[in-house]
């Protein structure tokens, strides 16, 4: 500690100063949320000079590029990413939470330690190589056991979405699973239950709001994803009617039509639109997730 | 003697209802190990076929359906970069307020609910804000600039998230033995606390750089190019990206059958980029971790 300065005037200035730089830094956090939510509605406003918000939110078609009256309703895109998601949870759920509690209750330590790696493995694979495996992999079985001509459904885009939502499921209901006080499991087999009664009856429903918000995140994921099922649901523009169909979810649409779309045209600016429909939904949905794990953590303390 | 055989039936029952429960849980662990592990295979046994030396150094010839990857491996190298400047020194500043100098109060509450939030912003959103901040706005053009702000913003959350964890695992003691001696806040944080943290702060950093290297949504509007035969010569200019050419390879391209097995590698190269990265992490964690404990 020999370099220690001198404490003066300059001295504290230039404390201050530092600790102005980290704080611009923590504040921009909050200044890039408000941005982007601010430079979409920006952006998203002039597509309602031609688009009545009533068409844009509740009508199912969408034809932005017909010649005679171009379209701009995005209920079915709506519909196919609410399915998707549905769908995705479906089986991510169950199936999340049953490994949550295998990793909080069941596991060795030395399980453990290896589970939860791979759990995190299967997080960072990127979205683009799991919509792959969609096109080659999962689509084609699905064709085969439902006797279709491809498989790129609705089906496919859960099934893919509900893989890429296990990570988030898995990893918040296990920290909940912990978070509950071993009195509670203590008290509970000492009154005679076993283990598994014990994980059933008194620490899932201990652990039951910050499970719940571990589903909302992965459905948060769910929504936003793009890449795979831009490639594995098969983008059809109709409403969805099934799982074994194709369907073309908010997220595919912008991806796919802003590429071609000519910049300051209603059709770009109703892209933009879509865009933050999506932010906004992720919003809530993430927002809600968080005030539910803030109260538990609130609670078991 | 009936009251106790009906005890131990109950008993048995109820032991089976565990082992039945139990065995359900471990079905899905398995089901989860299985399906990754399938993954992997598929993309590895197909993937290393395309696997040669003239794969990863040239660039793509005859329509995409001959030569190799050299250009988006480039790219995403340098879009990466960019990322990297951009993202780790801001994560790591905010990290340090947070964790340093932020008291508890409404204006911190608000930084971590906005983190939070950001973290959970589709990646397809963070690609229309960069088309109008930095392709628009700031005329940065769709270029490796662009595409690489725009990661950098995606990444901000997380570089955030694992400082602040990295600041965490020092010991408060360090800090109180510094400032006893008579040191300032900053010269604190810079002799006492930033040399232990750091590793783990670069450790979380790279992680969410390899995740950034391997989205395509947000970098398909801002610069990603669909084939460019040359490396980027200037930060304005586009560039090829490996999970972009996954994508139009495995969908856009008009000869299906001879893009296929290129597909199959550069989804190999990706995936093997990832494990590469991961495993480092998680070696250098465990390493630390075993450091803090003695």
């Amino acid at each position: 500690m020999g370099t220690v300065k001198k404490k003066g005037i300059l001295g504290d200035l230039k404390e201050s100063l530092i600790q102005r730089l980290f704080q611009t830094s923590g504040l921009l956090a909050i200044i890039v949320l408000v941005g982007i939510f601010a430079l979409l509605l920006h952006t998203s406003i002039p597509a309602f000079r031609e688009v009545s918000l009533k068409e844009f939110l509740t009508s199912t078609r969408w034809d932005p590029t017909s010649p005679e009256r171009p379209e701009y309703g995005l209920l079915s895109m709506l519909a196919s990413t609410v399915m998707v998601t549905f769908g995705a949870l479906l089986v991510a759920f169950p199936v999340g939470v049953a490994v949550a509690a295998y990793l909080s209750d069941v596991a060795s330590p030395r399980v453990r330690e290896l589970v939860k790696p791979v759990v995190e493995l299967l997080a960072a694979i990127p979205s683009v190589v799991v919509g792959f495996i969609g096109i080659t992999l999962v689509g084609p079985l699905i064709a085969k056991l439902f006797n279709l001509s491809h498989g790129l459904t609705a089906l496919n885009g859960s099934l893919l979405l509900a893989i890429m939502a296990l990570p988030t499921i898995i990893s918040i209901s296990e920290d909940s699973l912990n978070a509950v006080p071993v009195s509670y499991v203590e008290a509970s087999l000492a009154l005679g239950a076993n283990r598994w009664q014990t994980l059933v009856r008194v620490k899932i429903p201990a652990a039951l709001s910050g499970i719940i918000a571990s589903m909302m995140l992965g459905m948060g994921r769910a929504i936003g994803e793009t890449m795979t099922v831009l490639m594995a649901t098969g983008n059809a523009r109709a409403f969805p009617h099934g799982f074994l169909q194709s369907v073309r979810t908010l997220t595919a649409n912008i991806a796919i039509e802003l590429g071609e779309v000519p910049y300051y045209t209603t059709h770009y600016y109703a892209l933009f639109a879509i865009g933050l429909v999506l932010f906004i939904l992720t919003f809530f949905v993430n927002l809600t997730a968080d005030v539910i794990l803030e109260k538990q953590k609130r609670k078991l303390r | 003697m009936k009251s106790s055989v009906k005890k131990s039936h109950k008993n048995l029952k109820s032991q089976l209802t565990q082992f039945t429960g139990f065995l359900f849980l471990r079905l899905a662990v398995y089901s989860v190990l299985f399906i990754l592990l399938y993954f992997f295979y598929d993309v590895g046994s197909q993937g290393y076929k395309a696997i040669s030396w003239e794969f990863l150094s040239q660039v793509p010839k005859r329509g995409m359906t001959e030569g190799g990857i050299f250009p988006a491996i480039v790219g995403t190298f340098l879009v990466t970069l960019i990322t990297a400047l951009f993202a780790v020194p801001l994560g790591m500043a905010a990290a340090i307020y947070l964790n340093e100098y932020a008291r508890a109060g409404r204006l911190t509450r608000l930084i971590r609910l906005s983190i939070r939030n950001l973290a959970g912003v589709p990646s397809i959103v963070y690609g229309l804000f960069g088309v109008i901040l930095f392709v628009n706005m700031l005329k940065f053009g769709t270029s490796v600039l662009s595409a690489g702000l725009t990661l950098g913003l995606l990444t901000l959350p997380w570089t955030i998230t694992a400082s602040e964890e990295a600041l965490k695992s020092v010991p408060d003691s360090y800090r109180e033995g510094a400032l006893a001696l008579g040191a300032t806040k900053w010269q604190m944080i810079r002799t006492n606390v930033l040399p232990y943290s750091i590793p783990g702060m670069l450790t979380g950093a790279v992680l969410g750089l390899a995740r950034a290297a391997g989205e395509t949504a947000p970098i398909m509007f801002t610069g990603a190019a669909f084939y460019l035969p040359f490396l980027p010569r200037s930060l304005k200019d586009q560039f090829m990206a490996l999970p972009y050419h996954l994508y139009i390879m495995a969908t856009q391209h008009h000869a299906i059958d001879k893009a296929r097995p290129l597909a199959y590698g550069t989804a190999l190269v990706l995936i093997v980029f990832v494990v590469l990265f991961n495993l480092g992490a998680i070696l250098v964690r465990a390493r630390l971790r075993r450091k803090w404990r003695h």
